[in-house]
Parts: C-alpha cells; structure tokens; sequence
C-alpha cells in the first residue's frame, strides 16, 4: 500500500477536565474514503478540528511528509493540503463562481487580477467534476448543490490532498447526492483522500471504503466497509441495541383537522389540495426546491397566498401571519432551526415559551412559572443541558431541536406542521423523534412532515404526498409508499432511467 | 459535582431574577473601583453637594440613555436624541409660556414634551420599519432636520420661560435628591421592568436577536421596533423638561449637543451588545453614572477640558474590549 498522507499518532484533546477525544490512531492513504460515524457528541467535529488545525490536541501528534505535527495551525494545516468543505458554505454571495473558487488565492500579473487565467482554470476544474456550471455566474443565482461544487472546485485548484466533507448531504436531495458522490469517487480517484462525515449509514455504506465508529470520544470500530452491515453501524454508534426504527404505524384517524383547497401563490404553488386528519401523519415529499417548504408557509400566512382557501376543523379561517396561525393551534416547526427557529442567544426557557408567553403573565411575567414548564419539557423530551439558562446556541443539534419542538408544543397545537424535523441529528436522537411524533399523532394531533428523507416518509407517515413545481403531483397510501414510486413521481418521470437523468440534470 | 451544579444553577438563577446578568458584574466593579479611586484622589469628591451636582448631570443623558438601551437591544441605533432635546425643549418652553396659569402651564408643557418626543420617536421609528431605511442613516438623517427645525423655530435665539413655577421641576429637591434624579431612578425601576417582566421587553429581545426567528414566531417585529424609538423619544421628552427648567431656558444650538453619544456610551460601557438581542437597564445606569464620575473628576482634577474627550473614548474602547474578550 501507498504511503499514507496522514498518520494520526494517539491524538486526543480535553477541555478543562473533559476528555473529548482520546488516543486516535489513524492512517489516511492517498485515494482512500473513510467514513467517520458517531453520535452528536462523540468527537467527530473535534476529530476534523485537530486535523485541520482549528483545535490543538492535548496528546498525541499528526504525521504529514514525514514530519511530526504536535501543533497545527489552520493555515499550516492548509498549505500542508488539508482542506475542508464545511456544511454551512463560505462563499461571497455577491461574487461570481471563478472569484469564489481564487478567493484568497487570487493569480495576479503584475499586480492585477488575471481574470483570464482564473476563468480559464474555473472551467478546467469544472470539467474535472464534469460539471457545466458558468464560472461567470454569480453565486447568488446558484442552488445549495451547485454552491457545494463551487466548495469542491475551489479545493481541488487549492491542490488539496485531504478533503474533508462534514455532513455534506443534509442540504441535499436524494438525486443531488448521487451527483455529490460521483463527484467524490472523481476526486479520490485524482489521488485525493476523503474524510466524510455523516449521520446516514446508508451514504457511508455505498461511499466509503473504510469506517471509523466514534463513540464517547474513542474508536469503537474501525474496519472496512463491507464487513459491517448499516445496523451494525448503528448499534456501535449508539452503543445499545436500537428497537425498531420507526414506530408501529397506526389506522387509528379522527376528522379533519385542516383542510386546503386550491392553494396557489404567485408562480410558486399551483391549486394544491389535501386533507389531514388528526391522528395522522401526513408527508410531504418532494424535491429540494419543489415548493414544500412554501406550502407550509403559505398556510402558516409567513407568505399571502394568491387564492384558496385554508380551513381548520371544516371552518374557513383566513391567516395572515404566524400569530393567527398559532391563534388556531397551528404551530410550524421550520427546516432552519437557527436562522428561523429559535433564538440562539436566549436560554432554554425564554425559547420555550416565546411562542405562548401570554399564558406566563398575570400583571407581569412569572418566571418561576416559564422555569416549571421548561423543566417539564426537559423531562418529557429528555433535553440534555448542564442548566435551563444554558444559551441554545450552545446545545448539540439534537437538543436544540428538542427545544423547539417543546417551544411549539407549549402553545398546545392541534395541527403541526414539521419541516425537516430530523435534519442534522444524530440516529439515536432521530428514533426518539420519531417516537415522539408518533406519540404526538396517537393524541389525535394531526402532522404534516416535509422531509427529504426517503426513508423517513416512508417509515414515519401514513399517507405520503410528492410535489413537484409547486403541484401535488402524486397520493400514495400503505403499499404504494415505495422509494422508487416517490422518486418517480417527485423528478416527474416514468421510468427508472429517467429519474437518473432527472438527477443528473440537477447538476 | 451535582450538587455544585445546582448550586451554580440557582446562583444565576438569582442573579437573573434580580435582573442582573453576570454581564452586567464588570461595569459594577469597574464603578466600585472608580468610586473609590475618585475618593483617594480628591477631597472634594465626596462632598454632598459634588455628588448631587455630578448625580443631576448624569441625570439629563441617563434618562435618555435609557431610551436609547431600547432602542440598541431591537437591533437599531438612535442618533437623533441629542438634536431631538433642543427641538422639543423648544416646544416645550412654547407651550409653557402660551398658557397663563402657571400650573395648567406645566402639566400642559409636560403633556407636550413627552407627547412630542413619543412623535418624533414614532418618526424615527416608521422610517425604519416602514420606510426600511437602516437605523444608523435614518437617524442620521433626522438628527440634522430636528436641530435645524429647533434653530429655525427659534432664529437660533435662547427661548426663556417666564412661568415662576417652572425652574422647581428640574431645581427642586424631594428627601435631599434632586427631582431629575428620581426622575432617572424611578425611570430605570420602570424600564427594567419593561424589558424583563413584560411581553414587550422579550420580544424586543428576539427581535434583536434574529429579527427572522421573531417573525416565524409570530412577533411583530415592526410595532416591537416601533415601540422602541418611541420609548427613546418620550425619554428625550423626560430629559428635555429636566433639563430646561433647571436653566429655566433653551438654547436650540447648545442643548444636548452630542448626547446621542454620551447616551450611547453609556449602553456600550453598561455592557448592552450593540449588535442588538441583549442588554441591561442597571448596566446603562452604572454606565452613564461612570461617565458622569470620570468627567466630575477630570474637572475636579483640573485636567485641560480638551482633554476630557480622549479619556471617555478611551473609556469606551476598553469596556468594548472588554466585552469583545468575554465573548470569545
């Protein structure tokens, strides 16, 4: 074998008297992906930030060119060919694709920029990917996959010989995937070696070739691929046998609980119908971009529809804003959690009860009473937080979510509309999410969840619906809830190789 | 360990109850320190009459300072203030002078400044969340019209008031403390309630946090921002009587000439985040009260007035680092 670009000698890191990360070993071969797994909390982003010198570990040192690392500097640790593409892009909107890609590596001559050359190169490297993107496009016109293309082109202009991918496929669709990891197997292919950090077992599976488990801050597997089936995985991560995925679904349906007739907006969505029951877990599938999210709100009035009509409970009832929603005993959990769910800032229990703080004022707001009630969600949702007047910006994801949850249920919804509910946690905490959604619908509540995650439609919901260009193009019930189906209909094809096309159009 | 951990728990638990963020511990030390300091260094410092005087100086821009933690807490800036106590002193020595009786006079000037100092914030306000013209510029932007309607009004000339009752408002004594500083501290009581104990005040917060999440929350973010100037103009309006009827008059070019940064100071040094989201009413009060302290010094000290400028800049360079350090 060749010799490899990293060695990983014992790395471990501790804050204060926290050990987070102990005693990594850990070679990386040129052409090699290794998939790195573990809960939230288990040391994978303090692994890739001691890597990419964000962090200093505490014990041990890296090996690169032969030389001993027992410190790293983000900027060595570049030069040394390390790079990171990170989930949340660092692109500069304003500018186009070739600038983004020599952004702080610009190719000057004689002291001015050489567009020429850098748009030549852009294009060179786009070839590479085999992608047709526009280096003179501006970033702003791009969709979240074509921004991560621009992430990996400027990597490989940078001559990265370590590329490390954290989460990149949470902000994708199942179609974009398959381009993302095309795109990989083309960069490992150059010689490049891929960290890729994931929660979905079924991506490291079919990506990567070897798999390291985290769990607590150590290694508790670290082996090839194929010798470990995805249950396995999941069972080494969360470290105790996992009952059953998704909850036992259940017939049990009460009357209608919202009701949406010919909903349009602008050129967005076009006559949308659907009934949801209480009881019910109803899905909503679709492309990244399809118009799910905008139906959501559209009904929660953060958009004002065109025409249609929203009833609740067989009345018609016109909202216009997120408060006559919640007036209804409407709540809408949003697919982004910090820039549109909770405030990041404020503690646990001044996020819980944002939504209902009414209900704490009598004269003037009782505090102990909004303490009581948090510390009956940190119960009921097991909320992991050293205190309640912890800053939620310092919550794991998993936790964060929880309390957003909690800070919709507090205000008692009847109907709940959850976008993206499990987007970046971790598997244990997801199968807690599951249970309790379909705890929440075993109360009669009625739910709506968006989700890109096939799996997830097809395991958590009853009743799936898939949109596609801002029409419901398709209502599959029991058996009829297949991948391939729901794929079919959401890339707006007939036949299987149709929807490969479709998702290579998506590039 | 867990038992420590409560401990802690329920000590910041206190501390918040109090209303007093850890935030707010640094600027209380640094004025412990700057009390103590001032005293050591001159005899006269703690003479009651030095401290009545420096207290009713702190007064007149505490009160607007207050205003303004508001406004900075939803995320804006207000740099009008200070053009806005010449224009409505100017309104209200008006009115006081147009009516006879002297006491109808007063509650009628009071009425008018509070009133007209609301509107012009409801102006500032509107031109934000109406107009989205950004704080900083459309504040700007007003400071200049507000002096040059106070000028206008006036031809630039001193308006004095000729109602004998007028000058006890802001001259005047209850229990030893001059009336301007119970109007500070009643004031202060009164916002910190506001912005803890009430609707308003957390959802001023979330607006300034992530204005974005306060709307998917359901919060009117507009009438939220709205609230807040107005809050900082019927403070401009409080400071504005106090003020005027300690001199018994208005100069429209020199009253409150570079108060909107005094008043800002104040908020930075009380720790309240300029970026909007958090803040504190005691913080601003203990912030105004160190600026008001270092500048009583300074003078006690006989150290050049041309001087004084560099000493509060620096003052507010280092409670800014300070905070920046804390943060990280």
């Amino acid at each position: 074998m060749t010799e490899p670009v990293i060695r990983l000698h014992g790395l471990g890191k501790s804050f204060g008297p926290n050990v987070v990360l102990q005693d990594i070993n850990l070679d990386i071969h040129p052409g090699e992906i290794i998939g790195i797994l573990g809960e939230n909390g288990a040391g994978k982003s303090t692994l890739l930030k001691l890597i990419s010198g964000v962090y200093q570990p505490s014990t041990g040192s890296l090996e690169m060119g032969g030389k001993q690392y027992q410190e790293l500097d983000p900027v060595t640790s570049r030069r040394l060919g390390i790079a990171m593409i990170p989930q949340e892009f660092n692109l500069v909107p304003t500018l186009r694709v070739y600038e983004n890609v020599f952004l702080g590596q610009e190719v000057r001559k004689r002291g001015f920029l050489d567009r020429a050359t850098m748009r030549q190169k852009t294009r060179e490297v786009m070839a590479t990917l085999q992608s047709t993107l526009d280096p003179e496009a501006p970033i702003s016109s791009l969709s979240v996959a074509e921004k991560q293309m621009v992430e990996v082109a400027r990597v490989l202009v940078d001559d990265a010989r370590v590329v490390i991918l954290d989460e990149p496929t949470t902000v994708l669709t199942d179609p974009e995937v398959k381009v993302l990891f095309d795109v990989v197997r083309r960069l490992q292919a150059t010689g490049v070696a891929v960290l890729f950090i994931s929660h979905k077992l079924k991506e490291v599976k079919d990506l990567c070739h070897t798999v390291l488990i985290l769990r607590d801050g150590q290694v508790v597997e670290q082996c090839a691929t194929n010798d470990l089936d995805e249950e396995s995985m999941a069972r080494k991560m969360v470290g105790r046998e996992l009952s059953q995925v998704f909850p036992e679904k259940q017939g049990q349906q009460g009357e209608v609980a919202l009701e949406v007739r010919q909903l349009s907006l602008d050129s967005v969505l076009s006559d949308v119908n659907f009934t949801l029951h209480r009881g019910q877990i109803l899905g909503l599938s679709g492309l990244v971009g399809s118009g799910r999210t905008e139906i959501a709100e559209t009904i929660m009035g953060l958009r004002q529809k065109t025409s249609g009509q929203i009833l609740i409970n067989g009345e018609p009832c016109t909202i216009q804003s997120p408060e006559d929603a919640h007036r209804r005993n409407l709540a809408y959990l949003s697919e982004d959690r910090q820039g549109k769910g909770l405030v990041m800032s404020f503690n646990l229990i001044e996020n819980i009860t944002l939504l209902s703080l009414k209900r704490y004022i009598k004269g003037l707001i009782r505090h102990r009473a909004e303490r009581r009630q948090a510390e009956h969600y940190q119960q009921a949702l097991s909320i992991r937080t050293a205190s309640l007047t912890t800053e939620v910006g310092l919550l794991s994801g998993g936790n964060q979510q929880k309390v957003y949850l909690a800070k919709l249920l507090d205000i008692e919804p009847e109907i709940l509309i959850l976008d993206e509910p499990t987007r970046g946690i971790d598997v244990g905490t997801k199968h807690e999410f599951y249970r309790l959604i379909r705890g929440l619908a075993s109360e009669g509540k009625a739910i709506l969840v968006i989700s890109s995650e096939l799996e997830e439609i097809i395991g958590l919901c009853d009743q799936v619906l898939v949109v596609r260009e801002g029409r419901i193009v398709a209502d599959l019930h029991d058996e009829q809830i297949t991948e391939e189906d729901i794929m079919l209909y959401a890339a707006g094809a007939r036949s299987a190789s149709d929807v490969t096309e479709a998702g290579v159009a998506l590039s | 360990m867990n038992q420590a951990r409560t401990l802690t728990d329920r000590f910041s638990s206190s501390v918040n109850r109090l209303g007093l963020d850890l935030t707010i511990l640094a600027p209380l030390i640094a004025l412990v320190v700057l009390l103590i300091a001032s005293s050591l260094a001159s005899e006269y410092f703690l003479n009651t009459r030095n401290l009545t005087n420096v207290m009713r100086q702190v007064s007149y821009t505490g009160i607007i300072a207050i205003g303004v933690t508001f406004v900075i807490i939803g995320g804006g800036i207000d740099l009008s203030v200070g053009s806005m106590v010449a224009l409505v002193g100017v309104l209200l020595l008006y009115a006081l002078n147009a009516v006879t009786d002297p006491v109808m006079a007063i509650v009628v000037g009071i009425l008018v400044a509070l009133g007209s100092g609301a509107l012009f914030g409801v102006f500032n306000g509107l031109l934000v969340t109406r107009g989205k013209i950004t704080a900083f510029i459309a504040t700007l932007a007003t400071m200049s019209i507000f002096r040059s309607v106070a000028l206008y009004l006036t031809d630039a000339g001193e308006v004095v008031s000729r109602n004998p009752l007028f000058p006890n408002l802001g001259g005047g004594y209850w229990l030893g403390v001059p009336i301007p500083v119970w109007a500070f501290l009643i004031l202060a009581v009164a916002a910190h309630i506001l912005l803890f104990y009430t609707r308003f005040g957390r959802h001023l917060c979330a607006v300034g946090a992530n204005a974005q999440v306060a709307r998917y929350s359901g919060i009117r973010v507009r009438t939220v921002i709205l609230g807040s100037f107005t809050i900082a103009g019927a403070c401009v309006g409080l400071s504005a009587i106090m003020l005027s009827s300690r001199l018994n008059s208005i100069s429209p070019s020199d009253a409150g000439v570079l108060y909107e940064l005094d008043a800002i100071a104040a908020v930075v040094i009380g720790g309240t985040a300029l970026s909007g989201g958090k803040g504190s009413i005691w913080g601003t009060v203990i912030g105004a009260l160190i600026l008001g302290i270092i500048n009583n010094m300074l003078n006690l000290l006989g150290v050049s007035p041309y001087l004084q400028g560099l000493v509060k800049g620096s003052v507010i360079l280092i409670a800014v680092l300070v905070q920046y350090k804390r943060q990280q």
